[in-house]
């Protein structure tokens, strides 16, 4: 997001004119009713905040995608993570989002709580800062994020090599947008006519992935950024190949983003991560979806190092995060929506994350 | 989670071999690790997630995406007022 010291090139992807002009030209383009979906939480978020949603044409479906690594982190992770922090000799470090989200019987919070060491680190490589900083504590960071995050979780884990330490290791949770992307198109239940596609996460992958999966569903995909002219821009344009029957890919946030992407964070990341099975809560397993530790970094597996056992998970019966996360339903169709579950006391992880569509609809009114 | 934030670069350093950078984000400056932009130099605008520079921001590129949308903007002002008369 750009402030008010940001220079003009960067201040004016939030000009209201120049925005508003856009819109009246989707409006222009626009003659039949299309489903776009917006893959990232922070897009969500970012459309409601600044009520693009309300001032697009009627027949554009804004749909929200399972871009939120804090709402798609499969409970048995979250439980691990759970059980790990409750240890009497370890430190455990996280991302803020993921302090309040629901395990099966407990959140973070309540563990810090109850006396558990826990604490919230802006990089993961302050977590091996903490690690350096007390060597007789065993240091945890939950490894969370899509892609985007991924050379931040590996360059931790490389710089704890690099040191020598014995007492850093992560909990391996990365996703991955493509394999998602993939899972929904092919599912006889989707609806989804168009993508934009998550710009940071294409800052690092490039989107040299996109255009077989463009090819097969037939469907266009739009890289998009985050202010709101990108915004607007992106779905612009999906919305003229649309019209045109166009299906390819394009770049509509040049200025960040390039088709091969930063080559030194892939290779960062194929240094420390292979692609594993994952989980994805209230989705379920999507084949080579996450990243796991290389074998030469596998003393650095969490997962390893603690005897954690079998841990049964529970969901809440009522929450209906899953489908929300799929584009089948909108948050305000949950019976639980603002009444057994807000921010404060939430059942799903999407009403927690700041880029959980729950909490989009509940913090902008979107009922 | 995926935010970025656009950030100044204010000066380059070396932390034990990681290479580092001392960024403005409008008045607030952090260090963040520049070891995926290694091209990165005092001045250059960067977009920046979870304390990692994730690339270099081109001015370039924005200002064409800007221009190309400010061209729009007008022509569909012309039209309309051609409607108008």
């Amino acid at each position: 997001m750009t402030d008010v010291n940001s220079p003009d090139f960067l201040k004016s992807f939030r000009d209201a004119s120049l925005v508003k002009s856009v819109i009246t030209k989707i409006h222009q383009r626009i003659t039949q009713p299309w489903t776009l979906m917006e893959i990232c939480g922070g897009q969500t978020h970012a459309i409601m905040q600044y009520g693009l949603d309300q001032l697009l044409p009627q027949e554009v479906e804004l749909v929200h995608g399972p871009g939120c690594p804090v709402c798609v982190t499969a409970l048995e992770l979250i439980d691990q993570a759970l059980w790990i922090a409750q240890q009497p000799d370890v430190i455990f470090t996280s991302f803020g989002d993921m302090l309040r989200v629901p395990g099966s019987e407990e959140d973070l919070f309540s563990v810090r709580a109850s006396g558990g060491q826990i604490r919230v680190v802006y990089s993961p490589l302050d977590a091996v800062k903490i690690a350096e900083e007390n060597p007789d504590r065993e240091v945890v960071f939950f490894a969370i994020g899509f892609e985007t995050t991924a050379p931040a979780n590996a360059m931790a884990v490389i710089q704890a090599k690099k040191l020598g330490l014995k007492n850093f290791s992560i909990l391996p949770a990365n996703v991955l947008v493509p394999p998602a992307m993939q899972v929904i198109l092919a599912s006889p239940k989707n609806r989804i006519q168009g993508f934009l596609a998550a710009g940071h996460v294409c800052a690092v992958m490039g989107y040299w992935e996109y255009p077989p999966i463009a090819e097969k569903y037939k469907t266009p995909i739009v890289v998009t950024g985050f202010e709101p002219l990108d915004l607007v821009n992106g779905i612009l344009k999906t919305i003229t190949m649309l019209e045109e029957g166009q299906v390819s890919v394009a770049n509509t946030y040049p200025r960040v983003v390039t088709f091969q992407g930063n080559q030194a964070a892939q290779t960062l990341i194929k240094q420390v991560f292979k692609p594993v099975d994952r989980n994805w809560r209230g989705i379920g397993t999507i084949p080579k979806s996450g990243y796991g530790l290389q074998e030469t970094f596998r003393e650095f597996d969490a997962s390893k190092r603690f005897d954690i056992g079998n841990i049964k998970t529970e969901e809440s019966e009522i929450c209906i995060a899953g489908q929300v996360l799929q584009g089948l339903k909108k948050p305000s169709q949950c019976p639980a929506f603002g009444t057994l579950c807000t921010p404060e006391s939430p059942l799903g992880a999407p009403m927690v994350s700041s880029e959980g569509a729950c909490s989009a609809y509940f913090r902008y009114g979107r009922n | 989670m995926c935010l970025g934030i656009p950030g100044k670069i204010i000066s380059i350093f070396d932390n034990h071999g990681t290479k580092m950078a001392r960024i403005d984000f409008g008045g607030v400056s952090q260090e963040v690790c520049i070891e995926i932009t290694p091209e990165a130099k005092p001045g250059d605008w960067t977009v920046v997630h979870a304390g990692f520079a994730l690339n270099l921001l081109s001015e370039k590129d924005a200002q064409e995406t800007l221009n190309i949308l400010r061209e729009m903007s007008e022509l569909a002002e012309q039209e309309d007022s051609i409607h108008g008369d």
